[in-house]
Order: C-alpha cells, then sequence, then structure tokens
C-alpha cells in the first residue's frame, strides 16, 4: 500500500484543535438531542399505553411518523422544508435569526427521531409489567397519574435501561448525520483534515477512537446507573 | 577474429533488444489493459465543464478532452474496443479516487495547485478562472468586504473555501460560514435565504446561475480572491500515461482546434454561459501548443 504515514501532522495547529472542536460539537449535539428524545420519548410512550383511544392515536401517530422515514432524509426535511412553511419572518428568524441554525435543526431533528424509539421501548416496559400490579395500586385507590408516577414508571424505566443505552449509544452515532446540514462535528472534521492535509488514514482512526471512548464512557454511566437504581427482588437478575 | 566476430554479434544482437522492446513502463496503461477498460470520472454539476445532460449522460468541456485522450489511449495500447467505465466524483472524492487508483483520469473542473500535485499530477491548463461571489442582484454586496456579519455559502474541500477563508482573515471580517457539500446545495441556500453570498469558481457560478429558476436575480461580483488554472487530473509518477495526454492537448491547442471546443461550451455554449475566450486563456493555449 502506497501511503505514507503521518501522525504528527494530527498534533499541528490547527488540525488539533479541529478534532477537539469537533469532538466538543459531536457530544453537545448528542446530549441536547437525548434530553429531548428522553422527555418526548417518555411522554408519548406513556401516551400509547393509555386507554383513551384518541390520546393513544396521536402517540402512534407520532411513532410511525418518525419512526418510517430515514433519518437523513428528515435532516434535510427540517433543514431545507421546514423553514418554508412557517410564516415569513418566523422562517427568516429560523434560517437566519438564531445562533447556530445548523446546530438546532440537528439537535431536533435528532432528539424528535430518538424520541420515537424511547416511546416505543417505555411503551414495551410499561407493557411487559403485569396487569396484576396495575390492578393493585388501582386497588389501592391511587389515581391514574400516581399509580403511572409511583409504580408503572418507576418499574418500567429501570426495565427498559439496557435498550435505553442502545438508544443513547445510537444518538452519539447518529449525530455524525450533522454533517451533511453544515455542523462541524467530529466526522466532518475529519473529513476537512482529510482534505487539506490528505493523511485521511490517521484522522479517522483518531475519530474512531474517539466515538469508541465516549461511547465507552456513555455505556459504563448506564450500568452504573442500572447498579445503583436496581430494586431487590423486583426484575430477576439473570441478565447481569 | 573470432572474438571480434563475436563482440560485433553481441552488439548487434544488444542494439536490435533494445529497438524492438516499446518503452511502455506505465502503471497505468497496464492496469487499463488487463482491465479492459478505462475508469474516466466525471462531476454531475460544474456546469460547462462536467456535467450530466437530460438523460444522465456526462457532457462537457472537460469531457470532451478527456474523451479525446481516451481515443488516443486506445491507439496506444492497441485496444479499439475500449470499454469506458464513467465515475461519478465529488469535490471530495476525486483525489483519492485518483491516487488510489479507482479512476484513471479526472475530467471536471479541478485546480491546478501545488498541494495537490502531491499526490496527483496534471494534463496542461484548460481553462482560467479564480474565486468570486455569487449575489443576490439587489443585495449590493460589491466586494468581499461587504460580507461582514453576513452568511456565505462555501463548498466543503475546495480552493475556494481555503482561498475565501484566508482573505476574510486577512481582512478581519466576521463573517459566518455555511458550509455545504457540493454547488445545487449552495445554490438552494441562496434561493432559501440562509446565506447571502455563495463563493465558488467563477465560471461555475456562472453556470450555476444559467441553470437557476430565475437567472436574473443573480449576479457574480468581485475581485478574484485566488488564481484557479483547471487542468484533467491523472495519476502521480506515470510519465508514460501523463505524455499520451500532454500529446493530445498539444495538438488540440497548435492546430487552433481547443479555440473550437471551448467556443462550442462557452460561446454561448449549449447553456447560455456566454463567455467568449479570455486573452489570458488565448495566451496559455498558445504557450502550451509544444511542438514535436
Amino acid at each position: 500500500m502506497n501511503y505514507n504515514w503521518n501522525w504528527g501532522v494530527l498534533l499541528e495547529d490547527p488540525y488539533f484543535t479541529w478534532i477537539w472542536t469537533g469532538l466538543g460539537w459531536t457530544c453537545l449535539v448528542a446530549v441536547c438531542a437525548w434530553i429531548i428524545a428522553f422527555t418526548l420519548g417518555s411522554v408519548v410512550g406513556v401516551m400509547r399505553t393509555l386507554d383513551n383511544p384518541i390520546v393513544r392515536g396521536i402517540g402512534t401517530a407520532y411513532v410511525e411518523l418518525f419512526r418510517n422515514i430515514p433519518l437523513l432524509v428528515q435532516m434535510f426535511l427540517w433543514y431545507f422544508v421546514f423553514p418554508e412553511f412557517l410564516p415569513e419572518d418566523w422562517g427568516m428568524y429560523v434560517k437566519r435569526g438564531i445562533p447556530q441554525p445548523e446546530f438546532w435543526t440537528a439537535v431536533v431533528c435528532l432528539g424528535t427521531y430518538t424520541a420515537a424509539r424511547v416511546a416505543e421501548q417505555l411503551r414495551a416496559g410499561v407493557g411487559s409489567i403485569g396487569q396484576g400490579l396495575r390492578y393493585a395500586a388501582t386497588a389501592m385507590g391511587l389515581t391514574p397519574v400516581q399509580v403511572y408516577r409511583y409504580v408503572l414508571l418507576p418499574v418500567g424505566f429501570r426495565i427498559i435501561i439496557p435498550p435505553l443505552t442502545s438508544d443513547f449509544l445510537g444518538v452519539f452515532k447518529n449525530s455524525s448525520l450533522a454533517l451533511t446540514i453544515g455542523v462541524l462535528e467530529l466526522t466532518a472534521q475529519s473529513r476537512q483534515i482529510t482534505e487539506y492535509t490528505f493523511q485521511g488514514f490517521e484522522a479517522f482512526t483518531v475519530a474512531t477512537v474517539l466515538y469508541c471512548l465516549v461511547t465507552f464512557i456513555v455505556m459504563t454511566l448506564m450500568q452504573v446507573i442500572e447498579g445503583r437504581t436496581r430494586i431487590p427482588g423486583m426484575l430477576s437478575l439473570g441478565a447481569k | 577474429m573470432f572474438k571480434k566476430i563475436l563482440s560485433a554479434a553481441a552488439a548487434a544482437a544488444l542494439v536490435t533488444g533494445l529497438a524492438s522492446t516499446p518503452a511502455q513502463a506505465s502503471p497505468t496503461l497496464d492496469k487499463i489493459k488487463s482491465a479492459g477498460q478505462i475508469s474516466v470520472g466525471h462531476r454531475e454539476a460544474s456546469v460547462p465543464f462536467s456535467y450530466m445532460d437530460d438523460t444522465g449522460k456526462p457532457i462537457g468541456y472537460s469531457i470532451d478532452l478527456c474523451m479525446r485522450i481516451v481515443d488516443e489511449v486506445k491507439k496506444a495500447i492497441s485496444m479499439p474496443d475500449l470499454k469506458i467505465k464513467l465515475v461519478p466524483v465529488t469535490s471530495q472524492t476525486r483525489i483519492p479516487l485518483l491516487a488510489n487508483g479507482t479512476i484513471d483520469i479526472e475530467c471536471g473542473s479541478t485546480t491546478n495547485n501545488l498541494t495537490r500535485q502531491q499526490q496527483v499530477d496534471y494534463l496542461p491548463v484548460t481553462f482560467i478562472t479564480g474565486t468570486k461571489l455569487m449575489v443576490k442582484k439587489n443585495s449590493g454586496i460589491k466586494e468581499i468586504e461587504d460580507l461582514d456579519g453576513k452568511a456565505v455559502g462555501l463548498s466543503l474541500g475546495t480552493t475556494n473555501e481555503k482561498a475565501f477563508k484566508a482573505a476574510a482573515e486577512a481582512g478581519k471580517l466576521d463573517v459566518k460560514y455555511v458550509m455545504v457539500k457540493d454547488h445545487p446545495q449552495g445554490m438552494l441556500n441562496m434561493e432559501n435565504g440562509r446565506t447571502d453570498a455563495y463563493a465558488s469558481d467563477d465560471v461555475l457560478l456562472y453556470g450555476l446561475i444559467s441553470k437557476a429558476r430565475k437567472s436574473d436575480e443573480w449576479t457574480v461580483v468581485g475581485r478574484f480572491l485566488s488564481y484557479d488554472p483547471y487542468g484533467i487530473m491523472v495519476p502521480r509518477d506515470d510519465s508514460e500515461f501523463r505524455l499520451i495526454g500532454t500529446r493530445v492537448m498539444a495538438d488540440l491547442m497548435r492546430s487552433g482546434e481547443m479555440g473550437k471546443i471551448y467556443d462550442k461550451w462557452f460561446n454561448p455554449g449549449p447553456t447560455n454561459i456566454n463567455m467568449p475566450i479570455s486573452s489570458d486563456l488565448k495566451k496559455a493555449f498558445e504557450i502550451q501548443a509544444l511542438p514535436y
């Protein structure tokens, strides 16, 4: 292979700062998107487990819409199409007025997409709790809100911590799609370094290592959360 | 006596041996010959150098020149039925694909500069242009200094990106950069108001305007922010292959056919670009018309 390796180029300015700013943007996009995804997804997930058919219908519509369109297409729709449907000055504000419009577009897009997945996880989690627990809670005189708040959701969330971890990691990896609308996150910066120095292998190897590091930290964090929130005797400890 | 005859015979054999082997130490030609096809890289929207027509076939100024070179390659390796594989490339993929051998020649709107010559080689200059700005006619923007505090679209991986950023830094301008991955996306950003200007080679800007929905909304302004001579790219360290290309180009320039091909695409050209040949380019053709 006729490639001359030059790892030192990544330590030079400005490439060194590019990698770290890229990593910063990746983490920022992913964390902000996850906050949206978790809150919105929990709400929609609960909506899908309620008895009221209208509320359940809204939840289903949301999930089906955001699950069935590829993420890249959603990114372009949010960036190019959505501002055109707003009234003229709101549209201009979204396109030009907000600082970092691409960043916020990417966060909203990634957040709503992942929210659909979180909603499904939560629906599965709450659904897997036996009917007995729900009836016992109601029989004790708890209102539906209290049933969810004190019984169903605590258990439901604990059940879905493993698949939720996958979605959390997914948000970090999907943040790389933000490069198509101009967010200079880690993958975009690696490509820029490749443009300027033609040392693509080194740039992408470093990006891979950094992605693995970040996801490893996330996984460890979720494992700690799982350990700390475990209710003894509540769930089977077979899958430790 | 016997020794004399022997040494004379040996010398004769050596000379005839040298004369009969063709001097073909070209890895690219060997690869083309063994694959039975030549891979030609082309652009999809670099009007009028290399772009797709309505049927999806690549056409353009650089494509015409490249096809002449392909004909010469067919003669050089005696394969008149050589298959031509057309590979679309972007400004970001063209150099890696040429450097790793996926394409054998790149026919687009690629600037020849010294940094790129560390990875690839170039044939003689076919066009001369530089970075300019495309703006809305009534925006009042005339030069790069008017873009202080505004948003500018730049295509990733182009010389225009580097030239514009250098000029903005030198002038201490506060410009917001909106990076796009290709020219159509840059045009889209201009049309929906995300950017106030799009910086690219002036001829490509004229091409984008000629293909735009409302051509008279746009104009190209500003001084040249960079010097961009275009050339067809060929693999590095393959003088034999490059010589074939250089010979074809010199023949075209010497016979005056180069001027005719230029006028076919630019004056006014199928996309009505309307750019008669500049004196610089005419001189460049004369200078590069090397004799045999």
